[in-house]
């Protein structure tokens, strides 16, 4: 599951997470930081992408900031519904992720929409058809964080 | 506050930028404007934070930090404003958020994400972050993701 990453690839995923450049040739422009050719940053992105390296290259949108929100929820699922319940929740489109974690609020997901109001009802929906009770977790304060991972 | 033209750059770019030397030129064509238009229209929604970053987006599984601990604490409400803006500028630090409390399930209001390449490393990383917050951390634990059931990038109607 773990891919090796050559110099070229650990690089442009060290040196790319942020500032790509809002130029008419932006991985020329790029590329020439990292000392490589338009095309060979191009072909190195591409083939991040076909292993699975990077989940996307592009804008990383902020749904809040897009006038919309988020909110994490938590759940705790008997073992035995675990299954049927994760099916359920996963069926509603606001729902971005959704992780299977180790405690007795069991599963964690995200609901994301362009309109606020829709968060509420979505829980509401989840909590009738699922039986269980959601914990919303909004969060009320962002502390700021730098952006990189160290690959 | 998004307009349409915005929204159309979003539904042209939830996926990622074409891999074409002049990807915001191929954008413009999509959307039916001049690619300096979208240069300036991104500029600006990066500026105003609706796009939170431009470039790479690791996929953390892939690239070897498989071991991703969502470390909590109960830090009390006057200190926790404090403790968050130290804990979030540690560099192994991707996300740090105050939320509410839900007792008598849940008695944490500060959530930090680390990442590491296994689970002995995210949790040395914790016992760090746990060390510098000292007294003011009155409980704490740390939920590793056992699996993904889902994730999908955001998705917004164009």
């Amino acid at each position: 599951m773990t891919q090796a990453l050559d110099p070229t690839e650990r690089a442009v995923l060290n040196g790319l997470q942020g500032g790509f450049p809002l130029t008419e040739r932006p991985f020329r422009d790029a590329g020439a930081q990292l000392g490589l050719t338009e095309g060979e940053l191009i072909d190195c992105i591409r083939r991040l992408l076909a292993r699975g390296c990077l989940s996307r290259f592009g804008p990383l949108w902020n749904a809040e900031g897009l006038g919309g929100a988020v909110c994490l929820c938590a759940m705790a699922v008997p073992p035995e519904r675990f299954a049927e319940v994760a099916a359920r929740v996963n069926a509603h489109p606001e729902v971005a992720h959704n992780y299977e974690r180790n405690h007795a609020l069991n599963m964690w997901f995200v609901i994301s929409s362009d309109c606020p109001d829709r968060i509420p009802d979505v829980i509401a929906a989840i909590e009738a058809e699922t039986g269980l009770r959601v914990l919303p977790m909004p969060k009320q304060r962002e502390f700021f964080v730098g952006f990189r991972v160290e690959v | 506050m998004l307009d349409a033209i915005d929204r159309q750059l979003v539904a042209a770019t939830q996926n990622g930028l074409p891999l074409v030397a002049d990807p915001y030129r191929a954008i413009a064509e999509t959307a039916g404007v001049d690619e300096a238009t979208v240069i300036a229209r991104l500029k600006h929604l990066l500026a105003q934070g609706a796009i939170r970053r431009l470039g790479a987006i690791p996929n953390h599984y892939t690239i070897g930090l498989t071991a991703n601990g969502m470390a909590v604490w109960d830090v009390a409400d006057d200190a926790v404003g404090e403790v968050g803006a130290r804990v979030g500028a540690l560099e192994f630090v991707t996300h740090c958020y105050e939320r509410p409390r839900h007792l008598p399930w849940w008695p944490y209001n500060l959530f930090a994400m680390v990442h590491g390449h296994a689970r002995d490393e995210v949790l040395e990383k914790v016992a760090r972050i746990t060390d510098l917050i000292g007294a003011a951390a009155r409980g704490h634990d740390v939920l590793f993701s056992t699996r993904i059931l889902k994730k999908s990038g955001l998705r917004i109607a164009a």
